[in-house]
């Protein structure tokens, strides 16, 4: 099938009395496999590949040689001063954990709540979300100064009777960050075993052969083995869920637990999570909506999943949105004259271009998903989720920065500004996010196959009976309905 | 049985039969279950539901280890934040207490998440039998379609209640596609 005169079909419609269908186009197993396996299969990617990949591992490289110089020569080579000793390295650190979180409420919470439609982008966004962690993992790495020293925060008994102070919030965030990468690339990779089984048997030459094999694990889709791939990946789905509620909650106890105006405040756990997910789920709009088209994936990613991703997106954002006037609210209902000046100063003070931004892209900018046009248009679901993930970066600039910079004292105020270091560290790692996205999709199958499979009419007991009349693809029939199979006689 | 048979039935590792759709493949499992087969194994490219009872598998243990490994993760955690920061050598910030449990909840529950996810996928290769490189079903041409779009079940020679032509013959009547031998390779 040629790709490019493709029609985006509609399956947006809500009528009760007929499902969207979630794959559409008429395909079957062997088509849905031939279209996911092809991009992989290909001898050569196409020439954009080649140049989004010259540009990014560039930028990768570039970020690269931004650490070294940090750690050659200290970290005076960033904006950073007395008072704001945070700076654009913890902003990065919690956007790029933030980006994570998409991916692990798409393949946890949304498989819990048995939401079908997430087959479809589940092993998209789970990538996603490894590589923003590694992206996020950096940046606490090269911050913390003598980072040859970093082994420090380890639990480990050494010769100085040293042990890291598990009170920190800061020691609390190694384990839930470094848990997180742990859980997420065990839970995407035990996902990909059949598919990786797939590819193998579908390769032809020795070295796909091989690497496949390899990667593949002797899968063979037993289903004795089925059995309990399917129960350990419930139990995955059911560990990954509050791993996806705590990571960020702990991430916000670095800034909730200190007395700073402006930051110690309680609703930062749940207000960071939303958020979080809701920059999380921009980001994966602006990473599958180019993606589907360049790669012909627009019958089993459809519009339907799209708008399914928009409507989360405008979910979240009210929340973020509500958490903005609550703390404000807060703020003055508190009447604590530290914080009441601290969220006037957010708004009216040096950093007003950053919050307006922030306000702009993450409150303003969703609303327009109310309206279903710009829910199911690609084009603008791609600009609006451009402008959520440059709101989130300064949701957390504004956060960071504004507070740090005008704390109690007067005398102790200071402004803050990047350095170009700074500047080239933050797009480096784009960079890098992007080189391993390339590579995923060149090498790996970007479509959870055998998941899909399981949402298509096929794989029910019911296909060519009762085919169109409800959701009972892939389920078992109703107690109303003949056995047809295990009943002795 | 002649002497020839039986040199021959060493290298069958079992038959095959193909099926084209998930629910025939369901039937013929109950079938094969119910004529008492217990070295058998059905295959498809994807986990179908109420295939359980039609092969009359038994829930996994696979739980248990998660939950051992759950409260070992729970315990090691409380173990080492007492044991370190309380008793080893006690930590005083800002007049907290040595030990108490708020402070310590969320390490506990990264622990308890990082073990037990750890242990549910350990436990799957482990009960799987994976990885495992090389089996006779890899070797044979038609099986390589059972991780794209076909159905496939699978009578190992070893089975006590195997008999080369008895077996055979139920399996024709099975309805699948076609039923073929598997050498061991």
């Amino acid at each position: 099938m040629n790709s490019t005169v493709m029609q985006e079909i509609d399956n947006t419609y809500n009528d009760p009395a007929r499902r969207a269908e979630l794959v559409v186009g008429g395909n079957d197993f062997a088509t849905l496999t031939d279209k996911v396996c092809s991009l992989v299969e290909r001898p050569q990617p196409p020439r954009e590949w080649y140049i989004a990949l010259a540009v990014s591992s560039s930028l990768t490289l570039v970020m690269f040689a931004m650490i070294g110089y940090l750690i050659l020569t200290g970290v005076g080579v960033w904006g950073l001063n007395i008072p704001v000793a945070w700076g654009w390295a913890i902003v990065n650190f919690v956007f790029w954990v933030g980006i994570g979180h998409a991916g692990t409420l798409i393949s946890a919470i949304l498989f819990l709540f048995r939401q079908k439609w997430r087959t479809s982008i589940n092993r998209f966004a789970e990538a996603m979300t490894i590589f923003a962690v590694c992206c996020a993992g950096i940046f606490p790495g090269i911050h913390v100064g003598r980072v040859w020293v970093t082994y420090w925060l380890a639990p480990y008994p050494n010769q100085m009777q040293m042990w890291p102070n598990f009170r920190s919030p800061l020691l609390w965030d190694v384990f839930a960050v470094s848990t997180y990468a742990i859980v997420s690339v065990m839970f995407w990779y035990v996902g990909m075993i059949p598919d990786l089984a797939t590819l193998r048997d579908r390769a032809k030459t020795k070295t796909r052969k091989i690497f496949y094999g390899l990667a593949a694990l002797g899968w063979r889709g037993s289903h004795r083995h089925w059995h309990r791939h399917e129960c350990a990946y419930l139990i995955l789905a059911a560990l990954a869920t509050p791993l996806v509620l705590s990571v960020h909650s702990v991430v916000s106890f670095d800034f909730a637990v200190a007395q700073l105006p402006g930051w110690h405040s309680t609703i930062f756990p749940p207000y960071f999570v939303a958020g979080a997910i809701f920059s999380g789920f921009a980001m994966v709009i602006t990473l599958i909506v180019p993606a589907r088209k360049f790669f012909g994936l627009k019958e089993i990613v459809t519009l339907r999943h799209l708008e399914n991703m928009c409507k989360i997106i405008l979910l979240t954002g009210s929340i973020v949105g509500y958490s903005y006037a609550i703390e404000f609210f807060i703020a003055w209902y508190g009447g604590n004259p530290n914080e009441t000046f601290a969220f006037i100063n957010r708004a009216f003070g040096p950093y007003a271009w950053a919050y307006w931004t922030m306000i702009s892209c993450n409150v303003i900018a969703p609303q327009v998903f109310w309206f279903k046009k710009f829910r199911t248009t690609p084009w603008m679901m791609l600009i609006v989720a451009i402008f959520v993930n440059i709101g989130m970066w300064f949701e957390r600039f504004v956060i960071v920065v504004t507070s740090l910079s005008r704390d109690y004292l007067p005398s102790s105020w200071g402004y803050y500004s990047p350095t170009w270091v700074d500047i080239l560290t933050f797009a480096g790692s784009f960079g890098l996010f992007f080189t391993l996205f390339l590579f995923f999709l060149r090498f790996l199958p970007m479509i959870a196959m055998a998941e899909v499979k399981t949402v298509m009419p096929q794989a029910s007991l019911l296909y060519g009976k009762h085919r169109g009349v409800g959701d009972y693809h892939g389920d078992i029939p109703h107690a109303h309905e003949p056995k047809y199979w295990g009943e002795k006689t | 049985m002649n002497r020839e048979m039986s040199v021959e039935e060493k290298t069958l590792y079992g038959f095959l039969v193909e099926f084209e759709s998930a629910e025939s493949l369901r039937e013929a499992c109950a079938k094969v279950r119910d004529a008492g087969y217990t070295k058998w194994d059905a295959h498809s490219p994807l986990p179908l539901h109420g295939m359980d009872e039609a092969m009359g598998i038994r829930p996994t243990i696979l739980p248990y280890f998660v939950l051992i490994a759950g409260l070992a993760g729970l315990g090691g955690a409380i173990l080492l934040q007492w044991w370190t920061n309380a008793h080893d050598y006690p930590f005083m910030i800002s007049g907290k207490p040595f030990f108490s449990l708020p402070a310590n909840i969320p390490i506990v529950f990264e622990l308890t998440v990082l073990l037990s996810a750890i242990a549910a996928v350990v436990s799957i290769f482990a009960l799987n039998g994976l990885p495992q490189w090389n089996h006779p079903l890899f070797s044979h041409e038609r099986f390589q379609r059972a991780t794209t779009d076909r159905f496939f079940i699978v009578v190992e020679a070893d089975d006590p209640q195997f008999d080369r032509e008895k077996t055979q013959t139920f399996l024709n009547a099975l309805g699948g596609a076609a039923v073929d031998a598997v050498e061991v390779r």
